[in-house]
């Protein structure tokens, strides 16, 4: 906190520099914009200095890490105890293609699993429905049934390493295969780590992976963290995710308003089950997207921090601090990648993740420069995978605890991106809470406008994006290109007609039955749908049972 | 006065990125023209039937997941069973070059890769549309 006499000889010497030195130098050379705005459009002002953080008091708004509110990090010693997690969101093609990257990956040194299914398992269909046409392998892995699970991760370590899974309105059913998977080859569940997204708020704001309605969704969803925190206590049963809403055109406050929204939602959930607070909340995980704009995604994972343990500290009246401490995985922005000149996409990425590092990220996943025109190539995610392990060995950033702390702009844009959050969140509570706010279609709107926005910039050259709009070169870009196979596709649809073949019908059939009647009513789904997976029940049959009864969500439509 | 230039930007398929579809949606609105969005998860049957009923001359289509070979032309082969086969379609999103020649022998007229200035689509719609 500054005293009001050192204050008062700051501002005097700021407007003597204003009226001489800054004056002659703008005389001079003038700046060379009107306006200077971050990634997200928030005006930038030329120096920050004591007068912007006028009643800021570090003793509150910082404390020190590892304690509430843990603005400067969740651990005490942060990376000097651990480095975050290497963690490489990989998926293409069937079951053997992924398991293939996985071991590339690992060997490699990457440091934990992160599973991107395609889009026909996404939205629970099976790879030979007609609705799958075109998509099988594309944007990730398929795995429609428990058997495409168990050749995903054979000769893995799943009680050693932690797997991440992008999986949302059907996480219930793959959690329940990797699950029955570990069941099988005799590792407790108990020793299992590792995290499903299911945050299906965000799909109906953003991603757009919904199947069901949110209600029914939602109980879902409230099934799995009380499920989890009985059988699998080191399992991170949702990932609250920024990360898409602001690759659909959100702004950095956006996507941090949105994202706590929504994290608030599923504790009130939790609650109104009949959970205690302190018996789920620890397992409620996060993940952000690391913009192009340095300081404001620091600005925003500090922030993020700061509310999230205020809130449920006073809020919702936790008790344990495992429940204050907002843990979050990071990705860079795919959205930022460019088609032109993608090599340069390189440099990007080192700069995104240094935002993430600097912000004290959990785990993170470093996109790869090809990643505008295809999943991955080996080459591409290794380069990717490096830029991590530069930043964590060779940058000296991973040093010392939350090294930009007391920054005058920091720390001014720390709150400034709380204030905003705050503004949402008013917004969102008039609107009658999150679910009917998406009824309305407030959060697509405000997202898509925010796009919007961002495309005109970059239109009108407000914005320089290097290759697109400035810095231009007449090349064709080399790109290795990486194809799903058709012997893929066969052996994929093959494997399904075999195990709908083999499997017993009577235990199939009664376990869907079961799973049925469970839907209908307001037990807890897992252990249902746990036994029909056992069962070889398929994803698609699985999901096809859920759609009958809960009906299928239609969203606003809206641009 | 001309006509107005009516467009149906569709996302065909379980593709769910539709950032890009607004936006082009958006820009054409800001031009003039009259613009339906179909939402996502759209066959080629429900877009035909849609650009049909709503009498538009020219299909957008968008898709990011690698599904276009399998959709596209689909698109194509059914407005010309309907005897809409003067119906211009293009279409945008993550599409390999190779891709790209294919489709147009497939009768899909333009393709818009990522970077695309939104001004290039805008003039593409108002030169071919009408």
């Amino acid at each position: 906190m500054f005293r009001p006499e050192e204050l008062d000889a700051n501002e005097k010497r700021l407007r003597r520099w204003e009226g001489t030195t800054l004056k002659e130098s703008l005389k001079k050379q003038p700046e060379s914009r009107k306006r200077f705005l971050t990634t997200s459009s928030a005006p930038v002002e030329r120096l920050y200095t004591p007068l912007d953080i006028r009643d800021w008091d570090p003793l509150q708004k910082l404390g020190v890490p590892g304690e509430f509110p843990y603005t400067r990090g969740i651990h005490p010693t942060m990376y000097r105890g651990r480095l975050w997690t290497m963690r490489m969101f990989a998926g293409y093609g069937s079951a053997e293609d992924t398991n293939r990257r996985f071991k590339y990956l690992i060997g490699h040194g990457e440091t934990g699993l992160s599973v991107a299914f395609d889009m026909p398992t996404l939205y629970g269909y099976d790879t030979d429905e007609p609705e799958a046409k075109g998509e099988f392998g594309t944007c990730g892995v398929a795995v429609p049934s428990l058997r495409d699970m168990e050749i995903l991760f054979g000769g893995i370590d799943i009680g050693g390493v932690s797997t991440s899974m992008t999986i949302n309105s059907p996480a219930s059913v793959i959690w329940a295969m990797y699950l029955a998977n570990a069941e099988r080859r005799g590792i407790p569940w108990k020793s299992l780590r590792g995290t499903i997204q299911n945050d299906i708020l965000k799909e109906y704001q953003a991603q757009k992976e919904w199947i069901f309605p949110p209600e029914p969704s939602m109980r879902l969803v409230v099934d799995t963290f009380e499920f989890g925190s009985k059988q699998v206590p080191q399992w991170n049963t949702i990932s609250i995710s920024g990360y898409h809403i602001r690759e659909a055109g959100a702004t950095a406050a956006q996507e941090l308003a949105f994202t706590l929204a929504n994290g608030f939602e599923y504790v009130r959930w939790g609650v109104d089950r009949g959970l205690k607070i302190d018996d789920f909340a620890p397992r409620l995980s996060f993940f952000f997207n690391a913009h192009n704009d340095l300081f404001e995604e620091i600005a925003k994972y500090r922030a993020a921090r700061r509310i999230w343990a205020r809130e449920m500290r006073e809020t919702f009246l936790a008790k344990n601090p495992r429940s204050w401490l907002l843990r979050f995985h990071t990705q860079t922005a795919g959205v930022s990648l460019t088609a032109q000149q993608p090599e340069v996409n390189i440099v990007r990425t080192a700069v995104q993740a240094l935002a993430a590092v600097l912000g004290g990220t959990q785990s993170l996943h470093t996109n790869s420069y090809d990643e505008a025109y295809q999943v991955p190539n080996e080459k591409a995610v290794r380069i990717a995978l490096r830029t991590q392990q530069i930043l964590a060995h060779e940058s000296g950033v991973a040093n010392t605890v939350d090294p930009l702390g007391g920054s005058y702009y920091v720390e001014s844009l720390t709150d400034r991106m709380e204030q905003e959050a705050y503004a949402y969140f008013d917004r969102i509570q008039a609107l009658g809470g999150v679910i009917p706010a998406i009824r309305k279609g407030f959060f697509q709107q405000e997202i898509a406008n925010s796009a919007y926005r961002y495309q005109r910039e970059i239109e009108d050259k407000e914005r320089t994006i290097v290759g697109v709009n400035d810095f231009v070169v007449d090349e064709r870009p080399e790109v290795e290109p990486l194809r799903v196979t058709r012997e893929a596709y066969a052996r994929q649809l093959r494997r399904l007609a075999r195990t709908r073949k083999e499997r017993d019908a009577q235990k199939h059939e009664g376990a869907l039955d079961r799973l049925r009647k469970v839907c209908e009513g307001d037990a807890n789904t897992m252990p249902f749908i746990l036994d029909a997976v056992r069962a070889d029940a398929t994803l698609g049959e699985i999901c096809d049972v859920m759609r009958e009864v809960f009906g299928v969500w239609e969203e606003p439509l809206l641009y | 006065m001309a006509k107005k230039i009516r467009v149906l930007i569709a996302k065909p398929g379980l593709d769910g990125h539709d950032r890009g579809a607004k936006v082009v949606a958006r820009a054409l609105r800001d031009a003039g023209m009259e613009v339906i969005y179909t939402g996502l998860r759209q066959s080629p049957e429900d877009i035909v039937e849609a650009a049909i009923q709503e009498d538009v001359d020219a299909i957008g289509l968008s898709s990011l997941s690698g599904a276009h070979m399998a959709l596209f032309p689909d698109v194509v082969k059914l407005l010309k069973k309907r005897g809409a086969g003067d119906i211009v379609v293009v279409g945008g999103g993550i599409i390999p070059d190779e891709d790209v020649a294919k489709l147009k022998r497939a009768g899909v007229r333009a393709v818009f890769g990522p970077g695309t200035p939104l001004a290039e689509i805008v003039e593409y719609f108002r030169s071919s549309g009408t």
